[in-house]
C-alpha cells in the first residue's frame, strides 16, 4: 500500500508548495532532450529520494511537470533531471538558463526495489527517454557492485543522436562490467551498432531467467512488448519491474488524473511490480 | 430522542451562530433549492419540494409548510468543504529569483451545514476518506474539515432519481452528524425529532427547547423512514457489482451511452463524491506577480488524460466507461467504498438524462446474454 | 573447409537447431563457408536472390536506397541470425541491401539449390519453410514495432 514519501519527510517539505532552487548545468543530450542540474544546496543534507521518484518542476507562472529524478541518490547537493521539450511547461523549462530559478516539490511515488536485487542478475530494459528513471538505479547498483550478478542495461533509442547518457553508457560498459547493449530504430552509416527494437537486444544475451530481475522503463508499447520477451525467456513476473507515466497534476492522489485503473500512479506507483499491473496494461484507454 | 418544537427550531441557529458558525443550508434560489448563508429559518424553502427526472428538475410550492419536503439539489457540501476554485499558492519576481507564499489556511471559515441529508454524510464521508486519510492530507480539506458542525435531515420523502437504499447510505442518517432532525408533520402538529451524534450536538441541543420524545413519536419516525425507504426512486443492484464492471470492460453498452453522452461533466460537477481538480498558473501582465490556483476538473475532458505523445482516453465511450468504473468498481479498491451514495444528482443533471442506475443495469444484463448466449 | 567440419558448425546455429541428420546432409549440399570484412556489400539491391546466410559472428545492416536521401539502415542482423529469404521467394531479387558492420563470418546456402532441394523433397521444404516463417514473423512483428515511430513523444508524430 501506499505510504508517504519517507524521502520527503527527510526533507522536510509541504507536498504542495514548490521550492524554487537553481539550474546549476542544462546539457543537451540530443536536439529535443536536455538535463537540468540543479542546486540542492538549500536543503539542509542535500535532497533526499529513491530511484525511481519523480518531482513536480514548475517554471514560474507556467506550471509545473512531472519528471522523474535522474541523478545519483548518493549526490544528494545536486539533482538531475532529464527532460523531453513536449509540452509548454517543458518548452519553457528548455529556455531556462544557467542561474535560473526554477520550483521543485517532490520527491513523489514508488521506487525501484534494489533489495529484491542483491545476489541476482539485474536486466535493466529501456527505450528513449525511459532510462532517465533508471539512471539512479544503475548509480546505486555500481556503488555496491559486489553484491549484484551480471547487470545488463538494454537502452532502445530512435536513432544514434537521440540516445541518452552515451558517454556513460561506455563508460559504464568499459569501467564497471556492466554489459551495455544499445540499439536504435534508425541507423546510418557511421552507425556500427545494433538496428531494430529493444526486444531484439535479448538474443544476444543469455539470461539466466529464474535468477534475474528486470527493471523496465520506456514508452507503455515498449515496455509491453518487453515484458513479453522476459516472460516468453522465463523471467518471473514477480521479479519484473516497470515504471508507468500518466497526467499528474498534484502528485500526492488528490486530483484523480494519473488513475491508471484502481490505482494512482502517483501514490501506489510510478514504479510497480509487474504482477500489480499486468492485467491493466492490455486494457486500452484504461 | 428528542422533541423540538418547530417554533423553537430557531434557537438552534442562534445557538450555532453563538458558536461561531456560519450557517449554511438549503434556500430557494434561481428556481433550485441551494446552499447558502442563512440566517434565519425563515431562509429555509418552506413549502416548497422538487419534482426531479431523468435529465430535469423543478420545484414547486404548495399549502404544505414543512421546511425540508425536497431532496437534494444541484448544490452539494463540496463546494464549502472542497471548494471549486482555491488558490494554492502566490509567488513574485526577486531579480532573477522568485519567491513563493502558501496559502495557509488559518482562518478558514467555521460552517455549520444544516440540512445535510444521509447520502450526503456519507459523500462526506468518502471525501474524508480521498483528503484527510491517505499518506497526504490535503491541508485546506482539513482545516475547513475538522471546524465544521452538522445538522444532518432525515429524508422521510424520497425523490425521483434517489437510489440511496440500494448504496447503504440512507434514507436514515446513522453516522457523521453532530445532530439529526427528523421532520414530522401531521395534522395538527409540526415538530422535529432530534438525536445527538456527538457531544458539539449534544451541547448545541441544550440551547435549545426540548424534552424527550414519547413511544409515539418514536414510532413516528421509524415509519417515516420506513416509508421513504420503500418509495425509493429508483434501485441499483450491487451484487457483485466490481466484478461484474471489471468483467465487461469491452462492453458494446459503453458505445452506446457514449452516443447519448455529451461529455458536459454535468455528472461530475454536481456529484457530492467526485473529486478531481486540476491546477491553473497565471501571472499578472507584468509577471512580476503569479498564482497557482486549483480548480474542479473532470475526468469527461479532452485533455484530463493528456501525456507526452498522446491522449490516453480518446473518446466518450472511455470516458465515460472511467466515470462509471471508477464510481462503481475501482473506488472499491481504492477507498474500501462505493465512489456513488445513490444521491441521483448525475441523473437528474444530466442534460440527456443518462442514469447511471440504468446503465449499470444495462451492463448486467448484456453481460448475462453474453454469457448465456 | 571439410563438409564435416561445416555440417558442425550449422549443427550449432540456432535457425538449424534439432534439424535431422538427413535434412541437415541435403542443407550441407548446397553450403560454403564465408566471410565478409566491415563494410563490404553483402547484397545489392535489385540483384537476384540466390544465397541465404545463417550468421555465426559479427553484425550486417539491411539497408534500403531512398532516391535523394541518405541511405537508411532499418535492422541489424548478428550471430545465431540469418539472413535473406528472396532466394525462396518469386521473383528472386533481393529488396535491400545489406552491408557488413563488423567483421562478419557466415555460412552461405545457395539460393537455386536450396529451392531445387525444396522441390524434389517436401518434408525437406517444409522444415525449411517453417524455420523460415518464424523468422518471418518475429522481424514483421519488429518492424510494426519500429512503424509505431515509439520515442516520438510529439501528439501528431508529424514534428519530424
Amino acid at each position: 500500500m501506499m505510504r508517504k514519501s519517507q524521502a520527503l519527510e527527510a526533507n522536510a517539505l509541504d507536498p504542495m508548495t514548490t521550492h524554487p532552487v537553481m539550474i546549476r548545468k542544462i546539457i543537451w543530450e540530443n536536439d529535443d532532450t536536455f538535463t537540468l542540474t540543479l542546486d540542492m544546496s538549500g536543503f539542509a543534507g542535500g535532497f533526499r529520494f529513491l530511484p525511481g521518484q519523480f518531482n513536480m518542476v514548475y517554471v514560474y507562472g507556467v506550471g509545473e511537470a512531472a519528471v522523474s529524478i535522474s541523478s545519483d541518490p548518493a549526490r544528494p547537493g545536486t539533482l538531475d533531471h532529464t527532460i523531453h521539450r513536449v509540452g509548454l511547461v517543458t518548452t519553457s523549462l528548455a529556455q531556462k538558463k544557467r542561474g535560473d530559478m526554477i520550483g521543485i516539490r517532490g520527491p513523489f511515488g514508488s521506487s525501484w526495489s534494489i533489495d529484491v536485487a542483491r545476489g541476482k542478475d539485474i536486466c535493466i530494459a529501456s527505450g528513449g527517454i525511459g532510462l532517465a528513471p533508471l539512471r539512479p538505479v544503475i548509480y546505486s547498483l555500481l556503488k555496491k557492485r559486489e553484491d549484484f550478478g551480471r547487470i545488463i542495461v538494454l537502452y532502445g533509442g530512435r536513432s544514434p543522436l537521440d540516445l541518452l547518457y552515451r558517454v556513460e553508457l561506455e563508460k559504464w560498459a568499459s569501467d564497471a562490467n556492466v554489459e551495455v547493449l544499445v540499439t536504435v530504430d534508425r541507423g546510418d552509416s557511421s552507425w556500427k551498432g545494433h538496428i531494430g527494437v529493444v526486444t531484439s537486444l535479448f538474443q544476444y544475451i543469455k539470461l539466466d531467467a529464474r535468477e534475474t530481475v528486470a527493471y523496465v522503463c520506456g514508452p507503455e508499447i515498449m515496455m509491453k512488448y518487453t515484458i513479453d520477451e522476459l516472460d516468453r525467456r522465463g523471467v518471473p513476473q514477480s521479479q519484473t519491474y516497470l515504471s508507468m507515466e500518466r497526467n499528474m497534476k498534484c502528485a500526492v492522489g488528490f486530483c484523480g488524473h494519473c488513475q491508471f485503473g484502481p490505482t494512482f500512479i502517483c501514490k501506489e506507483g510510478p514504479v510497480y511490480p509487474l504482477p500489480r499491473v499486468r492485467h491493466l496494461l492490455d486494457r486500452k484507454e484504461l | 430522542m428528542f422533541i423540538v418544537e418547530l417554533n423553537d427550531l430557531q434557537g438552534l441557529l442562534t445557538a450555532l451562530q453563538a458558536g461561531g458558525f456560519t450557517v449554511i443550508g438549503p434556500t430557494v434560489k434561481d428556481g433550485a433549492i441551494t446552499f447558502d448563508t442563512l440566517s434565519s429559518i425563515e431562509e429555509l424553502p418552506r413549502g416548497w419540494s422538487d419534482v426531479q427526472e431523468a435529465g430535469s428538475y423543478g420545484i414547486r410550492h404548495s399549502e404544505d409548510d414543512t421546511l425540508f419536503s425536497y431532496n437534494v439539489g444541484p448544490h452539494s457540501w463540496k463546494k464549502f468543504l472542497f471548494p471549486a476554485r482555491l488558490r494554492l499558492f502566490s509567488a513574485r519576481k526577486a531579480g532573477k529569483a522568485f519567491e513563493v507564499d502558501p496559502v495557509s489556511p488559518s482562518a478558514p471559515p467555521k460552517y455549520a451545514f444544516l440540512g445535510v441529508r444521509s447520502c450526503e454524510l456519507a459523500a462526506i464521508a468518502i471525501q474524508d476518506k480521498i483528503f484527510m486519510s491517505g499518506p497526504y492530507a490535503d491541508k485546506h480539506y482539513t482545516a475547513l474539515r475538522k471546524s465544521a458542525c452538522i445538522i444532518a435531515v432525515n429524508c422521510v420523502h424520497v425523490g425521483g432519481t434517489c437510489f440511496c437504499a440500494s448504496m447503504g447510505t440512507g434514507p436514515r442518517a446513522k453516522d457523521g452528524y453532530d445532530l439529526v432532525l427528523t421532520e414530522i408533520r401531521t395534522d395538527d402538529r409540526h415538530y422535529f425529532v432530534a438525536q445527538m451524534g456527538s457531544p458539539l450536538g449534544k451541547g448545541l441541543l441544550q440551547q435549545v427547547t426540548h424534552r424527550e420524545a414519547d413511544q409515539k413519536e418514536r414510532e413516528q419516525v421509524e415509519k417515516a423512514l420506513k416509508a421513504a425507504h420503500d418509495r425509493m426512486g429508483r434501485s441499483l443492484d450491487t451484487h457483485n457489482l466490481p466484478r461484474l464492471l471489471e468483467d465487461n470492460f469491452e462492453s458494446p453498452r459503453w458505445e452506446d451511452v457514449a452516443k447519448r453522452c455529451l461529455s458536459c461533466a454535468n455528472c461530475t460537477m454536481v456529484c457530492p463524491t467526485c473529486f478531481c481538480s486540476t491546477v491553473e498558473d497565471v501571472t499578472d501582465l507584468s509577471g512580476e506577480h503569479a498564482e497557482r490556483w486549483r480548480r474542479w476538473d473532470s475526468c469527461f475532458t479532452t485533455d484530463f488524460t493528456k501525456v507526452a505523445g498522446g491522449n490516453i482516453r480518446m473518446s466518450t465511450r472511455t470516458r465515460y466507461r472511467q466515470w462509471l468504473t471508477h464510481k462503481l468498481c475501482n473506488w472499491v479498491e481504492q477507498f474500501g467504498t462505493y465512489g456513488c451514495v445513490g444521491c441521483g444528482r448525475c441523473i437528474t443533471w444530466c442534460p440527456v438524462g443518462i442514469d447511471i442506475t440504468a446503465e449499470a443495469a444495462a451492463i448486467r444484463e448484456t453481460s448475462m446474454t453474453t454469457t448465456n448466449g | 573447409m571439410e563438409k564435416e567440419d561445416l555440417s558442425e558448425i550449422m549443427r550449432q546455429h540456432p535457425f538449424l537447431a534439432g534439424l535431422s541428420f538427413e535434412h541437415m546432409q541435403t542443407l550441407i549440399g548446397c553450403a560454403t563457408n564465408v566471410r565478409f570484412a566491415d563494410n563490404a556489400t553483402i547484397i545489392q539491391e535489385g540483384q537476384i536472390a540466390n544465397k541465404f546466410y545463417l550468421i555465426r559472428s559479427g553484425r550486417i545492416a539491411l539497408q534500403m536506397d531512398v532516391p535523394g536521401k541518405e541511405s537508411l539502415r532499418i535492422q541489424t542482423v548478428g550471430p545465431g541470425e540469418i539472413l535473406g529469404w528472396s532466394w525462396l521467394i518469386s521473383p528472386y531479387r533481393w529488396h535491400f541491401s545489406a552491408i557488413a558492420v563488423l567483421d562478419t563470418r557466415a555460412i552461405a546456402l545457395d539460393g537455386e539449390c536450396l529451392r531445387n532441394k525444396c522441390e524434389k523433397e517436401c518434408s525437406f521444404g517444409y522444415e525449411m519453410l517453417r524455420r523460415l516463417s518464424q523468422v518471418m514473423e518475429r522481424r514483421l512483428e519488429a518492424t510494426r514495432l519500429q512503424l509505431i515511430d515509439l520515442y516520438d513523444l510529439t501528439t501528431s508524430g508529424a514534428k519530424r
